[in-house]
């Protein structure tokens, strides 16, 4: 028989095609992808930072709107990293281009790397987007921009991949809204951005500490203001188990094929 | 003989328990136009899947260039094109990004001349930056078909090419088909049409109920498939044929009201025929030709099949 030469062990151009054609979707949807949370973010500090705050004084020594600050990146950056990354992988299932993407030679961990990486990137550049948006509506102090850049960096792969699994596994677009809007939305509500889990009763501060959420917002606000719910290694410990985790389910769906291929 | 792909003890049994494939072994020479042949549901959407990584395979290995296609997959990958049955294309992109997003998600560096190329003998060059879901399904399928040429691959897939295509765009098929075997590159069509098989082929394999009945040389093929039948209806029913007849394949039908004559494509002689049925005074009311159709030619390849 004929032989051909091997192909490289890593397909860098199969990785930056997809990264590429990712990204050009974002900018195809610049509106969606980035006004929007823009012009919510800002709706959001109209009214807790400026009607509601006023009455609050200060959380902890800082200042009420100063203080959302980081649950509100927090919300953001988890609702768009599972949404962008689970349409970017469930869309070609859903036009059938997926085939391409399976008969070509990539592995699967670089189709996540293209796919996460993507919307990861997207996250990211969003959270300082509102994190610049915010410091037009409040002061601003970041005790520890590199834990604070850490935490965007960790949290926004860490949902990519999330939302990647929820892309791979929803069958409809009602599925793909239903993760976010049932589970995420509610837990990072509940998750201390807009309070202090101090600031609760018993037992629901008790039962705050379940909510994996108040750990990514509680590290995440330690790094703007050395303060936080629970003690940063324990924040980051929580992201990384939770990175482990979507990392841990993407293999076994690549090793099976569940939901990708028959 | 020069083997480019090796199919061997293939099988598929899908999760629903429907068995889609019973196992197929099947080479492919290099450089060959190899068309598969049969009806719908037959299993050549799910042989060619398989060959291209979409489906894993229940058994067996396919051998592409020499790389196992599920350990080497990258290899393997990188040597196939498919242009899939479907018109499945990101609508929301240009013809150009998404010739090049193919070539490079093959794992091929961006090439400018080469996809301007591509697009040109595809007639696509003037559409290069219209958005896909602008053009018409002819134009659809041309995108479809660059795409799958953009890494330059050794051998090309057609799963069905010319369902729902127009004339221009069939006429302009054949032609890109025959440049690209000219080049060298391997090219395996899949189709129900046996005048498609017959036009572009050089070998036919015919696949049905998940089983490669008989694969051959086109031309012993159609030789052995191509069987025609006209049958005369006569004015007057005859006894016997006349034997002045004799040495031709005819016979009496229907009480000798109908004269049947059988003949193959390369073997036709209706017009002397008829001059002779005229010279003979034997006068006819009625002509119907009729050409074994794909069905027919199954009945009688796998009753031959089974009676072997």
């Amino acid at each position: 028989m004929s032989t051909s030469t091997h192909a490289p062990a890593i397909n860098l151009h199969g990785i930056w095609a997809i990264y590429r054609f990712e990204m050009a979707r974002a900018l195809r949807t610049l509106w969606q992808s980035l006004v929007t949370p823009v012009i919510t973010t800002s709706l959001y500090f109209v009214v807790f930072g400026g009607a509601i705050g006023s009455k609050i004084s200060t959380v902890g020594g800082v200042g009420y709107g100063s203080f959302i600050v980081p649950g509100l990146i927090m919300l953001s950056l988890l609702t768009q990293s599972i949404s962008n990354a689970s349409i970017g992988i469930y869309f070609p299932k859903f036009t059938g281009t997926v085939f391409e993407l399976l008969s070509a030679p990539v592995s699967a961990m670089e189709m996540v790397v293209g796919y996460v990486g993507a919307a990861a990137t997207k996250s990211i550049v969003l959270g300082l987007i509102i994190l610049a948006t915010a410091a037009l509506f409040v002061p601003l102090q970041i005790v520890h921009p590199f834990a604070m850049l850490a935490f965007l960096v960790l949290t926004s792969v860490a949902f990519s991949l999330f939302g990647f699994i929820i892309g791979v596994w929803a069958k409809g677009f009602e599925q793909l809204s239903f993760v976010p809007a049932l589970l995420i939305t509610p837990l990072t509500f509940l998750g201390g951005a807009f309070y202090s889990i101090d600031m609760l009763p018993q037992p629901w501060r008790t039962v705050s500490l379940f909510n994996p959420v108040v750990y990514l917002v509680s590290g995440f606000r330690w790094a703007f203001f050395d303060k936080g719910d629970v003690s940063v290694g324990v924040s980051l410990g929580v992201t990384a188990v939770f990175l482990l985790a979507c990392l841990g389910v993407i293999s076994w769906i690549f090793k099976t094929g569940w939901r990708m291929k028959n | 003989m020069d083997v480019v792909l090796s199919v061997a003890g293939v099988s598929k049994v899908y999760a629903s328990g429907q068995r889609a494939l019973e196992p197929v072994n099947l080479d492919i020479r290099r450089g060959e136009i190899f068309a598969l042949l049969g009806p719908n549901g037959a299993g050549k959407t799910t042989l060619i899947s398989i060959i291209c990584g979409i489906v894993t395979p229940s058994t067996g290995t396919v051998t592409v260039l020499g790389h196992d296609a599920q350990r080497d997959f990258r290899s393997a990958r990188r040597a196939i094109g498919l242009v899939p049955q479907e018109l499945s294309v990101d609508m929301f992109e240009t013809v150009l990004a998404t010739v090049k997003f193919s070539r490079r998600l093959f794992g091929r560096a961006p090439d400018n001349a080469y996809v301007e190329q591509v697009l040109r003998d595809l007639s696509l060059w003037d559409k290069r930056d219209a958005k896909i879901r602008e053009l018409s399904g002819g134009m659809k399928r041309r995108v479809l078909i660059a795409k799958a040429l953009s890494h330059e691959p050794d051998i090309l897939f057609l799963d069905e090419p010319t369902v729902g295509v127009d004339v221009a765009l069939r006429r302009d098929m054949w032609k890109l088909v025959h440049r690209l075997r000219a080049k060298g590159t391997t090219i395996i069509l899949t189709t129900h049409y046996i005048e498609e098989a017959e036009e572009m082929a050089d070998r036919v394999g015919v696949i049905d109920k998940g089983r490669i009945i008989l694969v051959e040389d086109k031309a012993a093929l159609m030789k052995k498939l191509g069987k025609r039948r006209m049958a005369i209806t006569l004015q007057t029913p005859m006894a016997a044929v006349p034997s002045a007849l004799e040495g031709w394949s005819v016979a009496l039908d229907d009480e000798g009201k109908t004269l049947v004559y059988t003949f193959d494509s390369e073997n036709e002689h209706i017009p002397i025929l008829l001059a002779k049925l005229g010279e003979l005074g034997i006068g006819y009311s009625d002509l119907e030709t009729h050409k074994s159709s794909l069905e027919d030619i199954f009945v009688d390849l796998v009753e031959r099949k089974d009676a072997a």
